[in-house]
């Protein structure tokens, strides 16, 4: 059986455009807000959704999503909570849910425990910051093993070696980062090299490509649904949940969707 | 002589590269580069040359047979690293890994620090190699150790005050690895401790060996045999694993890390990585770490801020599930009475650090017999401390 993202691939195929994936952070600005303004952003038409799993230290990530990750612990997110999280939304949506963290969580929770746990919950892929191909052995057998999918990443420094390691353990899509650094919003969108890079992870790898990192308007989003099969939106949308309160959080997250979707929709892929 | 790490970095099921793939590349390149010139006849000559001529190697074997006589038992010899230019070990593996980056044709060094004693060597190199230097410091180490942060400054080197996080050591490491994803093209990341993605846990490791084949050398020379125990403290663990890794064949001499017991190990305010941590992934490696039971990294305490991180390199992790070696922990009090009496029985005031490890050979050497020898690295000497300690021991200064 085709998983979810396999389906929802063909499906992004058929209608000739690019799919949408926003990532939220667990838990910001508590669970029951962030658990309604990911559901609400599955209407407003993510076709895949990243679910952030906070963690202490967030090395790859720009200050938006450290401090988004901070409020979220405090707000007593975690990896258990997020599954919890998962089971409530499947029962309402057939969106396509990444988890996305770093591994120490992971590792904690255990491999073999997160992938069988995440499958039962509903959860359709796992991705970890600061885990490359090379430590990821056992997390990738575990996934396997429960038909998940692994998401890994590439990014502007990768080579051609890097992308064959990546092609070989990675399924569902490959997230290519577009910028030499953090995440966070950029005031210009991913350089002509990326168009280039996507290109070249094309010829390693038959599995669709997801950009993301520093995209954050629907401009923005429309010039990387150009080339990428997939348009990743974190910290901007993340910031705007944030601004708005825990009152306007749910709203603001459905109108920034929305308008990153329209921006998106109005490009016929090449 | 153990042949480790393997390829991809593993100390057993230690060590490794678990970092964002926009640095994998970096890190094989710079393996590559460790592998080339650290088997360069005159790269290894240019450094042997500076330490001579520069750092003050090598630095001193001394009995401390006053202390020694005090305590009773075992006699404690102590490897005088407190001597050597900018008065820490830090400045071993600030030349090597500062040589390499030149000779990687890197311009920029970014280095994290705790209390300041990596930053400033780092930034001693940088001004004697001429090359541009940032030091990333938590917000609270720049307010309690403002004289570093001068020195830094006067060195000529840029001084990041890091604000995220609990604003420590652990957060500087943070930033300074964000700051690399971002500049990896033409910025080297000095790392100051035997932690980190592979190569740098065995390359400070190598650079940091120049410790313990002098003092096995001096030691045979004076002696005529190798000391009973090794004893140095340990918070990321390069001056440890400096003293250590040239014996590691010598399986008659004993080896003893000692750990920061803080305010007491059962109270939660420790360093005790290895003593009382669990295996996990942070800052690139897997090793022993202080984490709650859902992976949250916890804060680190000691009076030593260089020994206050929540982790530990993972050579150790790995020496101590073998047994070659074993880990104790010393608490703020002892490492405190122990400055006392080596200051006021020896005339050496050594760091809060070093401190512990001489704790450790006082609470030891006792059950010893009086001709087997304890031989302790003092990492560090103590002027940084000052304030610390009087503050600690209630006095104005």
């Amino acid at each position: 059986m085709a998983t979810r993202i396999a389906a929802t691939m063909s499906r992004l195929r058929a209608e000739g455009r690019a799919g949408l994936v926003p990532f939220l952070s667990v838990g910001d600005p508590d669970l029951a807000t962030s658990r309604d303004a990911v559901l609400a952003v599955a209407e407003a038409g993510a076709d895949i959704i990243e679910l952030g799993v906070p963690f202490s230290d967030p090395i790859a990530d720009g200050p938006v999503i450290q401090e988004s990750s901070q409020r979220a612990l405090k707000a007593g997110s975690s990896l258990p909570r997020v599954l919890e999280m998962v089971t409530w939304l499947r029962a309402r949506t057939d969106v396509p849910l990444v988890l996305f963290g770093y591994y120490n969580p992971f590792l904690r929770y255990g491999d073999e425990n997160l992938a069988r746990d995440a499958r039962s919950a509903g959860a359709d892929a796992v991705l970890s910051s600061d885990l490359p191909p090379e430590e990821a052995a056992d997390l990738v057998a575990a996934c396997r093993r429960h038909d998940l999918d692994r998401i890994f990443l590439l990014a502007p420094t990768s080579n051609e070696a890097r992308m064959r390691a990546v092609a070989e353990v990675a399924s569902g899509f490959v997230y290519m980062v577009s910028v030499t650094g953090v995440t966070g919003a950029r005031a210009s969108a991913p350089a002509a090299g990326i168009e280039q890079l996507v290109m070249q992870a094309r010829a390693v790898t038959g599995l669709p490509i997801g950009v993301g990192f520093g995209i954050s308007s629907a401009e923005q989003a429309a010039a990387v649904a150009r080339y990428a099969d997939l348009v990743i939106v974190g910290s901007a949308l993340v910031r705007r949940v944030f601004e708005a309160g825990p009152a306007g959080a749910v709203a603001a997250a459905r109108g920034f969707v929305a308008e990153l979707r329209r921006g998106i929709d109005d490009v016929t892929k090449s | 002589m153990h042949d480790l790490p393997d390829a991809r970095g593993h100390f057993g099921e230690f060590g490794g590269r678990y970092v964002p793939e926009t640095l994998m590349p970096a890190l094989l390149e710079l393996q590559q580069a460790y592998e080339h010139w650290s088997n360069d006849a005159q790269f290894n000559r240019e450094l042997a040359e500076l330490h001579a001529a520069y750092t003050g190697r090598p630095t001193l074997l001394y009995h401390a047979s006053r202390l020694s006589e005090r305590i009773g038992g075992a006699q404690i010899w102590l490897k005088r690293e407190d001597l050597c230019h900018t008065g820490a070990h830090k400045i071993n593996n600030g030349l090597g890994q500062g040589l390499l980056a030149k000779r990687m044709g890197k311009t920029r060094i970014i280095a994290e620090t705790g209390a300041g004693q990596h930053g400033v060597a780092t930034a001693t190199v940088c001004a004697l190699l001429g090359m541009e230097c940032e030091v990333f410091m938590g917000a609270e180490d720049v307010r309690r150790q403002a004289l570093n942060v001068f020195r830094m400054r006067l060195l000529g080197a840029k001084v990041r005050t890091v604000e995220s996080g609990s604003r420590t050591l652990k957060d500087s490491i943070n930033d300074a690895m964000r700051e690399w994803v971002g500049t990896i093209r033409d910025t080297y990341y000095l790392i100051g401790s035997t932690m980190g993605p592979h190569p740098y846990p065995q390359m400070v490791r190598d650079f940091q060996s120049v410790i313990g084949r002098e003092a096995r050398t001096q030691m045979l020379a004076v002696r005529g045999k190798l000391p009973d125990v090794l004893v140095a403290c340990v918070g990321g663990g390069s001056n440890a694993m400096g003293l250590f890794h040239p014996f590691i064949g010598d399986e008659a001499v004993a080896m003893v890390g000692v750990e920061a017991a803080g305010r007491g190990l059962d109270c939660g305010a420790h360093s005790a990585s290895i003593t009382r941590g669990r295996v996990g992934v942070l800052h690139g490696k897997k090793t022993y770490l202080l984490q709650d039971e859902l992976g949250q990294i916890q804060e680190a305490h000691s009076i030593a801020p260089g020994l206050d991180y929540p982790g530990v390199g993972p050579e150790h992790a790995w020496l101590h599930d073998t047994g070659r070696a074993r880990y104790a922990a010393v608490t703020d009090d002892e490492a405190v009475h122990a400055l006392q009496l080596l200051s006021q029985t020896e005339g050496v005031i050594c760091a809060l650090e070093s401190s512990h490890a001489v704790a450790y050979a006082m609470q030891v050497a006792p059950d010893m017999k009086r001709d087997q020898i304890i031989l302790v690295n003092l990492s560090g000497r103590g002027d940084k401390d000052m304030p610390a300690v009087a503050a600690y021991l209630g006095e104005e200064m």
